[in-house]
């Protein structure tokens, strides 16, 4: 059954330049998997259509049951340059969360049980 | 020795809440005070305030600050580590100084500075000796720029200030210092930890990561349980209870608000990262792959298992150039049909600025309660919606296309859409673009200077 990241995981991002960095961060250590599984690079890439113009970077620390994205080009150049109001990627963490995917029914069923 | 140091972080930016410092000093025990006032852009509006005056160019915020919290610092021994001295660092030790002595502390405290980050007056001997300074995002030589260039700093880190504070300095203050080196040099002070110490040095490292923004560690723009965070009004800002073995323990004063828990404090670690390996510093590099987190009580997160590995041969620099103008205009279309009014404003202004035949590198339009912040994401809006804002940038190299731009936005109101409304603030600055240029510079190159004055 589909399911958005927002049941799974809380978020935060910034900036670097015209990168912006979204930090996932699973709600629950058994969600992680679930994480590391569904939401890859290319499936945030396909997500950030629009948004992101150059490639996504994802980097995994399950130590702290959460993924890091680097979305390279999603700026409008970045910092004072873009003309953006969210120029510092602020709310790129709630627009990951956005994202559907894909669980199972006993996964399902963990989550809401 | 001491068994265990408290840092308190005061400012996460400069520009954050004022009485923060003064609630960290007040609000119960501290040894240290680490205050963040730089930002990327930062240095450059100092640069051009001391074009203007010699005497200014650093954090002013700062100065007044010392005022309501010196007498404090010195009955208690508080000492505080600040990048507030901007590219004026001596400017501002003066004033700190001036002062303390209208505060009858003369002679009874030491000011550290830091310098020789300011490498503006190098940057010809650099380029000539084929230093080139490429961007570290585009890969383009600094030469491309060179004419544009307002300000030039590379990021010093810890052992400076480590320095100032071994020779007796109470408060230390440094121009372009990493942020997380105002947390880490008092660890390595009182702890005496060593210069290949890298386990130790990443865990000091990564205490500075977790406080150097403020509250942002402890409830404030937390999204876990955000209805549940308690009295934000008075969010106390995080401390770091450090032990010699690099261990430590996040936690705020009693009686704040706010709240020290882990998914937040992972909330913080994973905020502006790169590489979760490679947390580059000058000091070490750190690797956040390796922290572990674990409840010691309430509102308070024992951080432990940090593991770093040796310092690169480069420092940071960071280059403001100017890179041409900009304006944003906003109007307010309200119901019904608001984003599709918006919507037709936008195609008549576009037309108007094609007529006038202004060029610029970028026209951006957003229609904020529609797509601002999430875009396509979004989705369409609802067809009743109640508002929706019409926000305009431009941005280029001529300055007079930027200037017309801004008086095609009121005219709007009674030559376009109906139900329009937003324009009590009359027309749009005109803004100049400073820009960033980040680049790596060997570190044999920069030598900086540790100076300690009397008050």
């Amino acid at each position: 059954m589909k399911i958005r990241l927002t049941e799974l995981a809380h978020a935060r991002s910034g900036d670097k330049g015209d990168t912006a960095n979204v930090g996932l961060i699973a709600l629950k250590d058994e969600f992680y998997p679930i994480l590391v599984r569904e939401v890859t690079a290319e499936r945030v890439k396909r997500h950030f259509k629009g948004i992101v113009h150059g490639d996504v970077e994802r980097f995994e620390l399950p130590n702290l049951g959460a993924l890091n994205f680097l979305l390279h080009e999603s700026l409008g150049g970045g910092g004072t340059l873009s003309l953006m109001t969210d120029a510092q990627g602020k709310t790129f963490s709630t627009a990951l969360l956005r994202m559907e995917i894909e669980i199972t029914e006993k996964e399902a069923a963990d989550l809401h049980g | 020795m001491k068994q265990n140091v408290r840092i308190a972080a005061g400012q996460g930016f400069w520009g954050d809440l004022l009485d923060a410092p003064v609630r960290q000093v007040e609000g119960g025990p501290i040894d240290y005070l680490m205050l963040d006032y730089l930002a990327e852009v930062t240095m450059s509006i100092m640069q051009k305030q001391k074009a203007r005056d010699p005497n200014a160019g650093y954090a002013k915020d700062f100065v007044p600050l010392m005022r309501r919290i010196l007498p404090t610092c010195v009955e208690r021994d508080i000492k505080v580590t600040a990048n507030a001295g901007g590219v004026n660092v001596r400017g501002c030790a003066d004033a700190v100084i001036q002062v303390a002595r209208e505060l009858g502390l003369g002679g009874k405290l030491r000011i550290g500075i830091v310098t020789g980050d300011d490498i503006m007056s190098r940057l010809d001997e650099f380029l000539s000796r084929g230093i080139e300074l490429r961007n570290m995002d585009t890969g383009e030589p600094l030469s491309t720029v060179r004419d544009k260039i307002q300000s030039a700093n590379v990021y010093l880190g810890a052992w400076p200030m480590v320095e100032a504070l071994n020779q007796g300095a109470q408060i230390v203050i440094t121009g372009r210092a990493t942020d997380t080196g105002l947390t880490l040099a008092p660890l390595i002070h009182e702890f005496g930890w060593a210069q290949n110490d890298w386990n130790r040095l990443a865990s000091g490292t990564i205490a500075g990561h977790i406080i150097e923004c403020g509250a942002q560690a402890s409830g404030g723009n937390c999204q876990y349980e955000w209805r549940s965070i308690p009295n934000l009004a008075d969010v106390g800002f995080p401390i770091v209870e450090a032990s010699p073995d690099g261990t430590f323990v996040v936690t705020k004063h009693e009686r704040t608000g706010g709240w020290i828990i882990i998914p937040g404090i992972k909330e913080q670690l994973v905020y502006e990262m790169g590489d979760p390996h490679e947390y580059i510093t000058p000091d070490c590099v750190a690797d956040f792959t390796t922290i572990h987190l674990e409840y010691e009580g309430r509102d308070r997160v024992r951080v432990f298992g940090i593991e770093g590995r040796p310092a690169t041969e480069f420092l940071k620099v960071s280059i403001s150039y100017s890179a041409g103008f900009k304006a944003v205009g906003t109007l307010v279309y309200a119901w019904p049909d608001a984003y599709e009014k918006a919507q037709a404003a936008d195609r008549i202004l576009r037309r108007r600025l094609d007529r006038l035949g202004l060029q610029f590198e970028q026209v951006l339009t957003e229609f904020v309660g529609v797509n601002a912040t999430h875009g396509p994401l979004a989705g369409p809006p609802h067809p009743d919606i109640p508002e929706v804002q019409l926000r305009v940038g431009v941005r280029g190299q001529d300055r007079s296309a930027v200037e017309r731009f801004t008086k095609e936005i009121a005219p709007l109101i009674l030559t376009g859409p109906p139900a329009v409304t937003g324009f009590a603030g009359g027309r749009p600055k005109v803004e100049e673009i400073v820009a960033y240029w980040p680049a790596l510079i060997p570190k044999e190159e920069i030598t900086p200077a540790v100076e300690v004055l009397e008050a």
